[in-house]
């Protein structure tokens, strides 16, 4: 091996895609906005505070709201991609070809569904878990605030890894998922499959300490009080959620560690050739994915139970057959994933197992649905924006819900494998689910986190776009998939299909505006914010204990911890007339900042980058670094630090004299 | 009902605010620690990366696509010898364990350099094993067999290797501050990590080197 192999390992020029236009002129872009950013930061001398008060903090605020920036970030590459296919889809027939070659265009459909699953749908649902989970039950922070940090810029770091590969090589052609044989190294011998495995092996390690650290919070840290089933409903999605990140992250490693050997030392576990067994590989993938769903799902069903009962004034109803309902979930999310691949030939016996539980998750999730339905009978419901979503979430999943029942019919599912009816039906679960939540949850939980509540008016725009734009994209995907359309085609010979497609197009479009008046609300919302501004700390009237703090909380988030006695902790506060307590204070023990998590991460994605390129210097170097770097982080023994009693005082009279001044 | 009864009292109690500590703990809060259970979870999530690799090995462990058999190939007394390095090891860590109970630091160290020196020599008769197999045409890329054969056995043997990396880095930690809480709780993970692969081994030994000697 000569010394150029030896240190830039595959990498050339060949790997700038100079000669692609599309990719030439989002460089272009990308570079022009990174330049004013970073011109900004500098201008304004911000490069500090970001590194002090973001960058390096263990604060589970600051790093949950640093999450949802990662997933708004992301959102806008995924959405990206989405457009650009249902661009090529509604213009690409009979003799027009389109304006993306096949080789992008499955690079895109890879990226999309990577992107929007890993660094789009699991920063929101950690960043908010984050953010949420530790006020709800009381405590100042995570179980290991350093750890959160470190999971935080891992899955940052992978994400990183994707986009270069946006203008540094290319993506995956395999779908989301990477299949093997197509993803091994006879199919695939260039960098996208390396992307794809390193990317997540770095963000899966952020995944799974997070899922660790949150699952401990709430079982080690919850208020003097809360026994388990004083817990608040999103603090039990949490936990739920956390465990099953916890048994089946390992999985995905696992699976993808095997990939990576077939491609790198060339051993025998999916090839078509001496004993490997490409549906193995299947199986195991699947075996994370399926709960997979259900982890992005669940902390939003929890979200949604908070946001019900907060606008319509009431308990929740069912409290206890709502954690039932999660806990069956979470068990039954691990018995269904076959129904993924009924087509596999695995024979009739197993295939009615495998549609049989799938059809029982439907009863949980039926009895939630009917749970939030009872809390808004005779309840004064306010429609603000997060009950808004609500709503449109419990039409949108429930007709979701439904074509899932269909397809966990084997027969139905050999009919419909594979087609547009399935990209319809996932869809509409994690858009009318995941999404929507997601936003509900933004409104809802904005004010608490920075002080002011977001404007109603573009909030609505972006609500309505969204939602009919989520109609009339995919709709037209029902009816495709169940004229027999497969998924994944860049170029359709049948003229007939095409107004479909156009409808779709117009959907997507909707879906971007949605996206744009987001944005513009955020501004608009910063730009009023002494208007918008909340001083009470709980602007909707809430019910559990964040919104006992004020908006946003101190760095301490209780100035003395707070005692349960039962669910809906504040509600019952408030309705027993307690009052802040304005003296007493007393010093309070606090984790310290460190750089530790972030210099782990950043040499954990130059080894990975380093894996991805072959270079094999880089990968030897940065790993000694990385392996020297975590041991000399555990010599570091002063990992905490006081808030001394008179700091405390001095926020609290702050906060003391801002609710006079608004009473 | 139990809410209503607080309401009731609330309002007998006119002005309950009073009476603050019935929402708020006035003394310092400190949450219980919760490193060992953490480190528990870890461990559990670690057992279900090997019970993916138990399972490929289970699908694959057959695969031999005409090469080498595990009958052929496996050396039984050589793995009972390595087998026998890693329980010594694991009866040695628990004797640093009671040393460290009764606060004996120099006891802990010497019983912990054994134990390394034990996780040495089964890392060692390992590598010589892989070795012979390299040598002998039946490296890992010859059959499904030997990918999970090598795979399972060798990300044990990772896991050892990162536990003397820990065993040291923890010696020179004890060295300088002592039996303090912080390294009692890190030897107490350890502890548990070592016997968790002890554990492992067992189901590997068994598992694939008895019964992949059956015809």
């Amino acid at each position: 091996m000569d010394l150029r192999t030896w240190i830039l390992g595959r990498l050339s020029l060949e790997a700038i895609p100079y000669h692609e236009p599309i990719l030439v002129a989002t460089f272009a872009g990308v570079a022009v906005i990174g330049l004013a950013i970073l011109a900004l930061m500098t201008r304004y001398r911000l490069w500090g505070p970001l590194w002090r008060d973001w960058i390096v903090s263990i604060d589970h605020k600051k790093i949950g709201i640093m999450y949802m920036v990662l997933g708004v970030v992301m959102l806008l590459r995924g959405f990206a991609d989405a457009g650009m296919m249902r661009l090529q889809q509604a213009i690409s027939f009979g003799d027009a070809l389109g304006y993306l070659p096949p080789h992008h265009y499955d690079q895109i459909f890879t990226a999309h569904g990577v992107i929007m699953i890993f660094f789009v749908a699991m920063p929101f649902i950690t960043g908010l878990m984050n953010y949420v989970v530790p006020l709800q039950i009381g405590a100042r922070d995570v179980a290991f605030p350093f750890l959160n940090n470190f999971s935080f810029w891992m899955t940052t770091g992978g994400a990183i890894l994707v986009m270069m590969s946006l203008f540094v090589g290319e993506f995956a052609r395999t779908g989301w998922l990477a299949y093997p044989p197509l993803s091994g190294l006879e199919f695939s011998p260039d960098v996208g499959v390396d992307y794809y495995i390193w990317a997540l092996q770095v963000a899966g390690v952020g995944t799974l300490l997070s899922g660790i650290n949150l699952a401990v919070t709430i079982i080690k840290m919850r208020a003097p009080g809360m026994k388990l089933m004083k817990m608040p409903v999103f603090t039990w999605t949490a936990l739920c959620t956390n465990i099953l990140i916890i048994i089946t992250f390992p999985v995905l490693t696992a699976t993808l560690a095997l990939l990576g050997m077939d491609r790198y030392l060339g051993t025998q576990f999916f090839t078509n050739d001496l004993g490997g067994n490409p549906m193995m590989y299947v199986n195991l993938i699947w075996i994370w994915g399926h709960p997979e769903v259900y982890i992005l799902i669940l902390p939003l069903f929890g979200a949604f139970s908070e946001i019900t009962s907060t606008y319509c004034g009431k308990r929740l109803f069912g409290y206890t057959s709502m954690v039932y309902a999660t806990i069956v979930i979470t068990v039954l999310s691990y018995l269904v994933w076959l129904h993924h691949f009924f087509t596999m030939g695995a024979g009739a016996s197993v295939n009615s197992f495998f549609g049989i539980t799938t059809m029982i998750i439907s009863i949980p999730t039926g009895a939630k649905i009917f749970n939030w339905l009872f809390t808004m009978y005779r309840g004064r419901i306010r429609f603000e924006l997060p009950m808004m979503w609500t709503v449109a979430f419990m039409i949108t999943f429930v007709i979701g819900g439904m074509t899932g029942v269909l397809l966990a019919v084997p027969p139905a599912d050999f009919v419909l494998h594979n087609s547009l009816f399935l990209i319809a039906h996932f869809h509409n679960v994690i858009i009318g689910g995941v999404v929507f939540g997601v936003f509900a949850a933004i409104n809802y939980w904005f004010p608490k986190a920075f002080g002011f509540r977001l404007n109603a008016f573009w909030g609505k725009c972006s609500f309505w776009c969204w939602v009919v734009g989520f109609w009339v994209a995919f709709m037209p995907l029902y009816i495709l998939g169940l004229m027999g359309v497969t998924r994944r085609l860049s170029h359709f010979a049948d003229p007939s299909l095409q107004i479909w497609f156009q409808v779709a197009a117009v959907g997507a479009f909707l879906i971007a505006l949605g996206i744009a008046f987001f944005l513009v609300q955020i501004y608009v919302s910063w730009r009023d914010r002494e208007a918008l501004r909340d001083v009470t700390g709980d602007p909707w009237d809430g019910r559990t204990l964040e919104w006992s703090t004020s908006s946003p909380p101190p760095d301490y988030n209780f100035a003395f911890t707070p005692r349960v006695h039962e669910r809906d902790a504040w509600w019952r506060m408030k309705q027993s007339g307690y009052r802040r307590p304005e003296s007493g204070f007393v010093d309070i023990h606090m984790p310290k900042n460190t750089a530790a998590g972030f210099t782990l991460a950043v040499l954990s994605s130059i080894l990975g980058f380093a894996l991805i390129w072959h270079m094999w210097a880089l990968t030897i170097v940065s790993f000694v670094v990385l392996v020297a770097a975590a041991i000399r982080h555990t010599f570091n023994y002063r990992r905490d630090t006081h808030v001394h009693a008179s700091d405390v005082a001095r926020v609290e009279q702050a906060r003391t004299l801002q609710l006079a001044r608004h009473v | 009902m139990s809410d209503t009864r607080i309401l009731h009292a609330s309002a007998a109690g006119g002005s309950a605010s009073a009476d603050d500590s019935r929402f708020i703990v006035r003394e310092p809060h400190h949450p219980e620690n919760g490193t060992l259970l953490g480190f528990w979870i870890y461990l559990m999530s670690d057992c279900l990366i090997f019970a993916c690799l138990f399972a490929v090995y289970g699908v694959q462990g057959r695969a031999y696509a005409g090469g080498p058999t595990g009958a052929e190939l496996f050396d039984l007394k050589l793995v009972a010898v390595n087998t026998a390095m890693l329980l010594l090891s694991s009866i040695t860590y628990g004797f640093a364990m009671l040393e460290a109970q009764r606060a004996r630091l120099s006891g802990t160290l010497v019983w912990l350099v054994v134990t390394g020196m034990f996780g040495l020599a089964f890392l060692g008769l390992e590598l010589y094993e892989f070795h012979h197999l390299v040598e002998h045409g039946a490296g890992p890329w010859r059959s499904a067999f030997l990918s999970s054969f090598f795979t399972l056995v060798g990300t044990h043997g990772l896991h050892v290797t990162f536990g003397i990396v820990w065993l040291v880095t923890l010696l020179f930690q004890l060295g300088r501050h002592g039996l303090i809480p912080e390294n009692r709780r890190r030897l107490m993970c350890l502890s548990m990590f070592w016997h968790f692969l002890d554990v492992v081994w067992i189901g590997v030994f068994t598992f694939v080197y008895l019964m992949g000697v059956l015809p």
